[in-house]
């Protein structure tokens, strides 16, 4: 990608205006569908058994009570399942093998007239399994702990810069494992039609679902269809397909009706990916006036038998956040015998944020330094881990705008010296940042004679107003109205399209769509303004504007600022305040864009202070696996909040140049908060989430109340 | 056993009714009213919200058989009566226009929860709606803009504005809310 194949999208109305959500209204009316809304004639219901222990091997499925029941279908297990292809994804070959990975894998799948039926089936299924004592614990010294290729960098000499630094920070910080937790819990309506399977599911890809089915049931891939419309967000838990769909597919196959299958919420921990817990050390060694010499940031975490390759690569925004000449990132994994984690929304970013950005503020504490001047301080002229410039960076002037608006001029760098009755205030502030890319995509644009367009892409809107901007962008390219054009997304019977995650999706997809758009006006043009009798026709693909050498960093920059309020007599840390200013090229739509960040940086102040699970070393799953015990944000832990954006041009980007922002709003709101509880109360929060027992033992023990 | 009770002003009968099956379980899958959502199944996160005789309950925490005889509204009746048919209700407007709809998963039981406390209370306080709005979560998380539109269905009907009529455009300013401990 050179930044230069591409002609840009006209800007101006209606791209970046506030347009209203296209799907507003089906949404608020209860019409929309997601995937376990749809009940095809005869459809029976799932419900899933999952794995007794946490490791071992299933010696008998007992089915006959289950059968007992009224309604009963089908008990499927390992001995008698459809055999599966290979579909490159070990989570995906469900009952294929007596081995148990991971406690909550599904071993046996009841099916039955109701959904009642099914759960009183699936709760009358006795396995009976060997379990073998698995290993659950994460240790720095942990025999299996491995650093796979690429997942370390060196440059200069750290140990001996980080030795001879006048100032030096070295600190461990721990984030426990994190749930997505998106309000749709993962569902999939599956069906045969003669030979091919159409399945409705929450996926943030279907075409990557469909790929998956295809192997998995050795079918081509035009045999299957997947239909992900209306998605109940997803957050990176439906990023990839999930065993859902494939169980709900088989179980349709093996009753050869259609089947429904909606995963309970306590299963989503054990099937759906989890943010992995990770144990961060980052090293600064920097001189008195600030000046990082030496940056050290290792994180160790972990995976399952079933993800070998995974890992939360927390160490990657460090490598090109902030300048230094000696630096030294590595990621360590050790293969666990628990449930596989996966993406959880900016997977790696957000955690690595979380600690560079706590020991930043350790050391402008240390440095008596201004946080802000501490950043602006160590700029970096290029990508430090690259030497390849930024295509735009402006982290800096998010830091300068948001100090303004917050007002940190005023701010008394001193801890634990302002009190309003029961409270300590604080603030405290974090840079955010996240990879800026582009994947190849397809699009498809159609002229009618009697007017109007239409425009096909399987791109997914799972909440972030895709559908809206991707018609704002097609129209603003053929000069129209948004009205003026039909959007059709959301089926791989579409143009195929990548994914809705990796903050990617509006600048891959809106590429093509511009694409398509583009090149259907030229060839209106060509028939001097007058579609012919049967419309015109493009189809587009965006694979080979692509494929050119990259010669610039693109990320997106911000910075968040957070007011805290701790009741020095219970330890409750509450939010006063958040603001983040952001850097992430031109907004397309501000309506839709001013969610996503506010949602990002509300989810950040959730795993700041209320969200954590534990990996139970006795059960070996997550007992956390509800909303009563996990608990998200509500309406009443959100007070003020605000977020801005500055006018950043960008055109090294894509046709609109945009960045992604679906997931730079959760990256640094945590440090920014737990930065703020130091200032309020003088104590460092290095273990998240800052709850209320915690930080009230650390104040007393250090004398602060 | 047989249910008959009446949802969005219609009569219905569910035959065969298993006596633990869910309100909201013989909505979705027996009637065909899928609005109300299945997120958590054990009233945590308010997706499910329905009326049941004018009281806010979560559906998957009602058993069938306890809506016998009563009437039950749901997001799909929600702008029953409130104007032409098509039209959507004041609140369902405001969501829209204050961009108070993400994934929207959540949206149709916070509709049901604003409704009902516009309903009791029509000029609700940011601490009001908050607390009212509590029981219900979003992930994606639009609490502001949510919180935007029910200021926004508050103050066009206060202003006694029709829903698709001229209506403040941006929601009221936030008033200060007090603060426990402060």
């Amino acid at each position: 990608m050179t930044g230069t194949t591409f002609g840009a999208v006209p800007w101006g109305p209606p791209l970046g205006e506030p347009v209203p959500r296209l799907d507003g209204r089906a949404k608020v009316t209860g019409s929309a569908r997601y995937a376990a809304d749809h009940t095809p004639a005869g459809c029976a219901h799932a419900w899933p058994v999952p794995a007794p222990v946490a490791k071992g091997t299933v010696t008998a499925v007992h089915r006959a009570a289950a059968m007992a029941e009224p309604g009963a279908l089908s008990v499927l297990a390992h001995d008698d399942a459809p055999r599966l292809g290979d579909a490159d994804d070990r989570t995906l070959a469900v009952l294929q093998s007596p081995r148990i990975a991971h406690r909550g894998q599904v071993v046996a799948l009841a099916v039955a007239e109701t959904l009642p039926a099914a759960r009183a089936m699936a709760a009358a299924v006795r396995i009976e399994c060997a379990p073998v004592p698995p290993d659950l614990e994460l240790t720095p010294e942990h025999p299996r702990l491995v650093t796979p290729e690429g997942a370390e960098s060196a440059q200069g000499d750290f140990p001996a810069a980080f030795h001879g630094a006048q100032v030096r920070i070295d600190a461990v910080y721990s984030i426990p494992p994190l749930h997505n937790h998106p309000m749709e819990p993962h569902a999939a309506t599956a069906q045969w039609l003669g030979g091919r399977l159409v399945v409705f599911d929450s996926s943030q890809g279907s075409n990557a679902v469909r790929d998956a089915l295809a192997a998995l049931f050795e079918l081509e891939p035009d045999q299957v269809s997947v239909v992900s419309e209306h998605v109940g967000g997803g957050f990176g838990a439906k990023g990839t397909p999930r065993p859902h769909v494939v169980l709900a597919a088989m179980a349709a196959m093996a009753v050869n009706r259609p089947v429904k299958l909606a995963l309970p919420r306590g299963l989503l921990p054990a099937l759906t990916g989890y943010r992995a817990s990770t144990l961060q050390r980052v090293r600064l060694g920097a001189d008195t006036e600030g000046r990082v010499r030496a940056i050290a940031h290792e994180v160790d975490t972990y995976t399952s038998p079933l993800s070998p390759d995974w890992r939360e690569r927390a160490t990657q925004p460090t490598r090109s956040l902030y300048a230094a000449p000696h630096r030294l990132t590595r990621e360590r994994v050790a293969p666990l015998d628990v449930p596989s984690p996966s993406w959880m929304r900016a997977p790696g970013e957000c955690s690595g944020m979380f600690a560079v950005e706590s020991a930043m503020d350790e050391l402008a504490v240390a440095c008596a330094m201004d946080p802000i001047e501490l950043r602006a301080r160590n700029e970096p002229d290029v990508d430090p881990h690259t030497g390849r410039p930024f295509s735009s960076r402006h982290l800096v002037e998010c830091l300068r705008a948001g100090a303004d608006r917050f007002g940190w001029a005023d701010r008394d760098p001193a801890p634990a010296m302002r009190r309003q009755g029961r409270l300590l205030i604080g603030s405290g502030v974090a840079a955010s940042t996240y990879p800026a890319e582009v994947i190849p995509s397809s699009a498809r644009a159609h002229a009618n004679p009697g007017g109007g367009f239409l425009v096909e892409i399987n791109a997914t809107d799972i909440g972030t107003g895709a559908r809206t901007v991707l018609a704002q962008i097609a129209a603003s390219t053929l000069g129209i109205g948004v009205d003026e054009l039909e959007i059709d997304i959301g089926r791989t019977d579409l143009p195929r399209a990548p994914l809705a995650g990796g903050s990617c999706g509006t600048a891959s997809w809106g590429w093509a769509v511009h694409k398509a758009c583009g090149e259907l006006s030229r060839r209106i043009d060509e028939h001097q303004g007058a579609v012919p009798a049967g419309g015109l026709t493009v189809t587009v693909d965006t694979t080979e504007d692509l494929a050119t050498d990259d010669q610039y960093t693109r990320r997106s920059f911000g910075a968040q600022f957070a007011e805290v309020a701790v009741d020095v007599d219970t330890g409750e840390a509450r939010v006063r305040r958040l603001l983040g200013v952001f850097a992430a090229g031109r907004i397309l739509n501000p309506r839709t864009a001013r969610s996503q960040l506010l949602g990002g940086m509300i989810m950040g102040l959730s795993m700041a202070l209320t969200e954590t699970s534990t990996l139970d070393l006795a059960f070996g799953d997550h007992p956390e696996r509800d909303l009563a015990s996990y608990h998200v944000a509500s309406c009443a832990d959100v007070r003020e909040i605000d977020v801005h954006w500055l006018a950043e041009e960008d055109s090294r980007l894509n046709p609109m140049g945009s960045k992604g922002i679906g997931e730079l709003g959760i990256v640094g709101t945590a440090a920014a908060v737990t930065n703020a509880i130091h200032h309020a109360t003088g104590v460092r929060v290095r273990d998240l989430p800052a709850q209320p027992d915690a930080l009230l033992e650390a104040m007393i023990a250090q004398g602060r109340i | 056993m047989r249910v008959s009770f009446t949802v969005n002003g219609r009569r219905h009968e569910a035959d065969d009714v298993w006596e633990g099956e869910s309100l909201l379980f013989v909505l979705r899958e027996r009637l065909g009213l899928p609005g109300s959502k299945n997120a958590c199944e054990q009233g945590e996160c308010g997706s499910c919200t329905v009326r049941l005789d004018g009281e806010v309950v979560c559906a998957c925490l009602v058993a069938a058989g306890q809506a016998q005889g009563r009437e039950v509204r749901t997001v799909e009746g929600l702008a029953d009566g409130a104007g032409p048919p098509g039209g959507l209700a004041p609140i369902q407007q405001a969501f829209v226009d204050a961009g108070a709809v993400q994934c929207g998963f959540c949206t149709p039981g916070l509709l049901v929860t604003a409704d009902a406390l516009l309903e009791r209370q029509p000029s609700p306080s940011d601490a009001d709606i908050r607390e009212a709005l509590s029981g219900n979560l979003c992930r994606c998380t639009g609490y502001e803009k949510i919180l935007d539109a029910v200021r926004l269905a508050a103050a066009r009907s206060a202003a006694g504005a029709a829903p698709t009529a001229p209506g403040p455009e941006a929601p009221p300013a936030p008033r200060s809310e007090p603060e426990p401990g402060e």
